[in-house]
């Protein structure tokens, strides 16, 4: 069909208008939905790091609400200082956002785990039992694997030494090889292990093959058989996140402070 | 329903299946199908985008100019599937986490341009609808079969529940990991249209 230039121009002005207004509709009068789905999406990863909800569990949207306000307090954390910090609200604090944005993150220093910018707040999770006594800590760590950048969670003994958990809950690793982090029985492999050595030092490393059961060989854990750039990066987000780069300072602070308490 | 709509309707579905014999569509094809649930929602989501888009695009196609047809075409449909990426979100938020950019990635699926620049621009709404809806759910039957094939023998699973017992879970079943690549998709896909080819002939291409 031949049309003149006025009607092509009028023709394509009524499309873009109709599909933006239709577009815009949807994503706005659908955002609140979204946005509860996201941060239920957390809240059941870190119950389940902390294993407050079992692998898998199906848990309801109340469930999981009422789980997490009983027994788990966000905390926000200033990483470079390690303080606790009340300048950011830990329930609306996107760290994904706020590490792309230049005001709220500065370029973080090289390391292996590619991670390429550190958000100036981090929210971490205090774990707490019925007396409101805190029994562990949730620190989100993110690096990168083998294709694509792994986000999870680590579960920490107060104690900030052994490991009560590890998760991710978004990773685009080959399914079967390096998606293997999702594998219970994989992830049944780390409570109980310890971060740092003898010196200080954070020794927990992915190792190739087999390593011992927690109490003989407590800084090891089992490789993934044929992921051993998924394992690596592991490893390699684990030393950087609980290093002085990451939670390191704020590890400190917290376990001077149980100790003064 | 009269012979012309029940070919329109039916044909996709062997006869002029997009994904094995146009060859259409395979690049999600080999990306949704390692497992089942996500292979069904993403086949879902190619129904219904392709079928609003033919209706659309079918309802307009007299008013469309022809020197701008194709980006009016690309608009409607990336339109329709970021409305789909949203409904998803808010609704079936753990599978649409899976299928993360692949759901964004139908506007490339050259299946949805081909039926609206071949059939939607033709032929009017009621039988573009039924060309939609059957060139969508012949997508999905190659895409549930190769997701059938791979999710069950690449990790012993259905809908991501055990059948095979795998070695590493204790059982006796060593998985294939060549079906979990995407190149064991393009093994299973290959093997369809050998089969295909076999049983109809007039299917195959002059060599």
């Amino acid at each position: 069909m031949r049309h003149d230039i006025k009607y092509t121009f009028l023709f394509a002005t009524i499309v873009c208008v109709v599909c933006g207004v239709l577009v815009s509709w949807s994503a706005v009068s659908l955002a609140d939905r979204q946005a509860e789905n996201a941060a239920l999406d957390k809240m059941k990863n870190v119950l389940m790091v902390s294993g407050l909800a079992k692998q898998g569990e199906k848990l309801s949207a109340e469930q999981a609400r009422g789980l997490f306000e009983q027994a788990i307090k966000p905390v926000a954390v200033e990483l470079a200082t390690g303080k606790i910090t009340g300048a950011i609200d830990p329930a609306e604090y996107d760290q994904r956002a706020a590490a792309a944005d230049p005001k709220l993150s500065r370029p973080a220093p090289p390391n292996p785990a590619k991670v390429k910018r550190l958000p100036k707040y981090a929210v971490i999770y205090e774990v707490v039992d019925k007396s409101g006594q805190p029994t562990m800590l949730v620190l989100p760590v993110e690096g990168y694997g083998l294709w694509s950048t792994l986000y999870g969670f680590l579960a920490l003994d107060v104690d900030l030494d052994t490991i009560r958990g590890l998760s991710y809950y978004e990773q685009g690793e080959t399914a079967g090889l390096g998606g293997e982090v999702d594998n219970p029985r994989w992830k049944a492999l780390w409570p109980g292990r310890k971060v740092f050595d003898k010196n200080g030092q954070v020794a927990i490393t992915v190792i190739k093959g087999h390593a011992g059961p927690p109490d003989t060989d407590p800084y090891h854990v089992d490789g993934l058989s044929g992921a051993t750039l998924t394992s690596r990066g592991v490893t390699n987000m684990l030393h950087f996140w609980l290093s002085d780069a990451g939670f390191g300072p704020f590890l400190k602070n917290y376990g001077a402070s149980r100790k003064d308490g | 329903m009269d012979n012309q709509a029940k070919h329109v309707l039916l044909d996709p579905l062997v006869e002029e299946n997009p994904i094995v014999l146009q060859v259409l569509g395979i690049c999600s094809a080999l990306a949704v199908t390692t497992k089942m649930d996500t292979a069904v929602v993403m086949s879902l989501a190619v129904v219904a985008v392709l079928t609003l888009s033919n209706v659309s695009i079918s309802l307009i196609r007299n008013q469309i100019p022809t020197s701008i047809r194709i980006i009016v075409q690309l608009t409607i449909i990336a339109s329709l599937v970021i409305i789909a990426d949203q409904v998803m979100k808010a609704y079936v938020f753990e599978i649409s986490k899976q299928l993360s950019v692949f759901v964004g990635l139908i506007i490339t699926n050259c299946i949805l341009m081909g039926r609206a620049e071949a059939f939607a621009m033709q032929n009017p709404p009621g039988l573009s609808l039924l060309d939609g809806i059957g060139n969508g759910f012949g997508y999905s039957l190659i895409l549930v079969i190769t997701a059938f094939v791979r999710e069950l023998f690449g990790s012993g699973k259905l809908y991501g529940k055990p059948v095979l017992p795998v070695v590493t879970d204790g059982g006796w079943y060593q998985p294939n990991g060549l079906l979990v690549t995407s190149a064991g998709a393009f093994f299973i896909i290959g093997g369809i249209i050998w089969l295909l080819r076999m049983w109809k002939p007039d299917q195959m291409e002059e060599g």
